[in-house]
């Protein structure tokens, strides 16, 4: 296997009792590329994330993430949170779940937990302040400060993150993300609840952490305006299967996503499509 | 602790003097209508066995003028006190003097307690109403790490407080070690009685978890009501050693502290030491706590708090990091027992019922989850208080009740409801209790 990709999906299969919630799901994603995972609701996208991120156990199937160093990981044979702090998969949640009573620069900080517990001694070095804990503490709140500068949140570090108006919660929640320094960041649905301008701020900054980064991003999203326009490939689903899979031109053009996302009625759903030109 | 500002974008709202004046005079009204037959008129039988009537307005009107300035202080209260974010209608000098007060009360009540053994040296009830006190507040401080942080219900709280105690008591007089050998010993197995006690709630949450831990509370005193050989069972065990000043026992003895100092003993001296004792006690377990709360693990029990399952995303083990946070309660618990049994002597499983834990933890929550400062004024209102109403005799369970009653209508949240961040950038601003979490398990 070469290292092109990070991370391979393998005849993924989920059910719940009788429920088929995703069945002989097969797809890649490229090392340094965004790559989308679209469909209408109920098709199973967020299944096929919960399992890739460790909070469901595939009924079927493998995923490998293989990482830089030709070091590949089974993701489906580690659990919970094994899953990022080894696996280094990092993951957004539709519903955002911040830790609400805690400060936007907390929420960073927590986030960098496995390093600064090292760092720490397991908390015996922090306790008695040793000086190599002063300062990955320092490099810790530096690194929170720049993504927090990033995400444009810097004057409002020390505010509580449940009083942050909800677009940026949505981005202080990806910042989090990133400061568990992932190799692959699972997003899902970052743009919902977003206006336009704040859509366009998300898209601008999901292509920046794919440059500037290296960070590998698979993304499940509904607002096709972001999906089109920085995705370099798209899997679309629906009722758990794959039905296509492309460059986002192809997926436009594609008729049977055209008819997955709006029954039969082509005309409008081309509309949809081309809403995101 | 900064006190939260008045926003003046809600100024709109902030109801008036002519408000306040409006409703103390409607409450006025209304014990007027409501007093004026009750208080104005009195009935009684005459001299000749008629009804007659004699007119009281000098009462009635002392009940209204009460009513309407009862009522005018409440609202001015309510305005002080209310949730944060409720429009301060109370002059800035004022507020900026509260402000002061508030954050001096935690250093002024500080050095009144290093104080105490000087100012009521000769007052041995004060002085052990100080020792158990302070007890409370290490008790508090030490669930405050499970309940208040890491957000997990923790109702036997007691049982590692009887380890600790037996622990020492077993040690001491059975293999004659010394007070401050056994004391990291019953920290210790305190806290490996806390994993065990973690190992099993685990996937627990909620009530689910108080039962399992009310149930392990109770399990630990039935063990030792139980298992006579080694407890002595209902009869306790007596003859603990007392704490020595370092290897320098405070008897009267030639080879007491007294007689080496050169000072007439006094058995004063033993409940002073005592005081100090529980005393750097309680602030080592504080200042741990607050240590604690900034290292990664703290932060990360308070994360667990907020929301487990982002926590499990970040790569956060939830499994030691609830471990670690039951451990290290049970073990400032287990330090807490062992004070205890040198202090009292005497140890029997009577001192370690539910009502100890439920105790503690009336003081966790009256006193505001997570706050170290409400931990201890909790506890010096609910033991001290307590102690207070002793007068009141057969009523003051239902005094107590009632004010506890009151002050989580009033506070809803604990004396200190607000959370203090454990880093910032620029200035730490307190943290609303509505958006912090109060834990799920």
């Amino acid at each position: 296997m070469n290292g092109k990709n990070i991370l391979t999906v393998d005849h993924l299969s989920m059910r719940f009792g009788g429920i088929v919630a995703v069945s002989d799901l097969s797809f890649d994603a490229e090392r340094g590329k965004i790559t989308a995972l679209i469909g209408p609701n109920g098709a199973g996208k967020t299944t096929v994330f919960n399992c890739i991120t460790g909070f469901y156990k595939p009924t079927l199937g493998a995923m490998r993430m293989t990482h830089l160093d030709g070091r590949a990981i089974q993701l489906e044979r580690l659990n919970d949170f094994r899953i990022s702090k080894l696996a280094k998969v990092a993951r957004t949640f539709q519903n955002i779940r911040l830790f609400p009573g805690m400060t936007a620069l907390e929420n960073l900080m927590v986030a960098q937990h496995n390093a600064l517990m090292l760092a720490s001694g397991l908390t015996f070095l922090g306790l008695i302040g040793a000086p190599s804990w002063r300062t990955a503490e320092k490099r810790a709140i530096d690194l929170a400060r720049l993504w927090l500068d990033r995400i444009g949140l810097i004057d409002r570090a020390d505010d509580a993150a449940g009083n942050l108006p909800y677009g940026d919660q949505r981005r202080l929640e990806i910042a989090r993300a990133m400061c568990t320094e992932p190799a692959l960041l699972c997003l899902d649905e970052p743009a919902a609840g977003l206006n336009a301008r704040e859509s366009a701020a998300l898209s601008e900054l999901l292509l920046s952490i794919r440059t500037d980064h290296g960070t590998s991003i698979l993304l499940i999203e509904h607002d096709m305006s972001v999906v089109m326009e920085i995705s370099d490939h798209v899997v679309v689903m629906d009722y758990g299967v794959k039905i296509a899979e492309g460059t986002p031109q192809d997926i436009r053009d594609d008729p049977k996503v055209i008819a997955a996302y709006l029954g039969a009625d082509e005309e409008e759903a081309i509309a949809v499509m081309e809403s995101g030109t | 602790m900064t006190a939260p500002a008045a926003e003046p974008k809600l100024a709109s709202r902030a109801p008036d003097v002519a408000f306040i004046f409006k409703k103390a005079l409607i409450s006025a009204l209304v014990a007027l209508v409501l007093f004026s037959l009750m208080i104005g008129i009195r009935t009684e039988a005459g001299p000749a066995g008629q009804l007659i009537y004699l007119t009281r307005f000098g009462e009635l009107a002392a009940v209204v003028a009460a009513v309407f300035g009862g009522s005018i202080v409440v609202e001015l209260l309510r305005q002080w006190w209310g949730p944060v974010g409720t429009i301060r209608i109370v002059p800035p000098s004022v507020q900026s003097t509260l402000a002061v007060a508030r954050r001096a009360i935690a250093p002024v009540l500080l050095i009144f307690t290093f104080l105490v053994p000087v100012i009521f040296y000769d007052q041995r009830y004060i002085l052990d109403l100080g020792i158990l006190v302070l007890t409370y507040v290490m008790l508090g401080w030490g669930l405050n790490v499970v309940v208040g942080l890491a957000g997990l219900l923790d109702l036997g709280y007691v049982a590692f407080y009887a380890v600790g105690a037996y622990s020492y008591a077993l040690l001491a007089t059975n293999f004659g070690l010394s007070f401050w050998v056994c004391l990291p010993m019953a920290g210790i197995l305190a806290a490996f009685w806390g994993v065990l006690l973690g190992f099993p709630v685990l996937r627990l949450r909620g009530d689910y978890l108080a039962i399992v831990t009310l149930a392990f509370g109770e399990i630990i005193r039935l063990v030792i009501i139980n298992w006579q050989s080694l407890t002595g069972g209902p009869n306790g065990v007596s003859g603990i050693p007392r704490p020595t000043f370092f290897g320098i026992p405070l008897t009267p003895g030639d080879d007491g502290l007294a007689a080496k100092l050169g000072i007439e003993f006094s058995p004063t001296h033993r409940i002073v030491f005592l005081f100090y004792l529980i005393l750097a006690l309680a602030l080592l377990t504080n200042w741990v706590t607050i240590r604690l709360r900034r290292l990664p693990i703290g932060r990360a029990w308070e994360a667990l708090r907020e929301d487990e399952v982002a926590c499990r995303a970040l790569g956060i083990n939830t499994t030691t990091t609830k471990l670690t946070a039951f451990a290290t309660g049970a073990m400032f618990g287990g330090f807490a027992g062992a004070f205890f049994a040198t202090r009292q002597g005497f140890i029997s499983p009577e001192s370690f019922t539910f009502q100890e834990s439920a105790l503690v933890l009336a003081i966790v929550v009256l006193g505001g989850m997570g706050s170290q400062l409400g931990v201890a004024l909790a506890a010096l209102t609910m033991i001290g208080g307590f102690e207070l109403f002793r007068g009141l005799d057969q009523y003051r369970m239902l005094v107590f009740g009632l004010a506890m009653v009151l002050l989580m209508i009033w506070r809803p949240r604990g004396l200190i409801g607000h959370r203090a961040p454990t880093v910032f950038l620029r200035h730490s601003q307190a943290i609303s209790s509505d958006l912090v979490k109060e834990g799920h398990g």
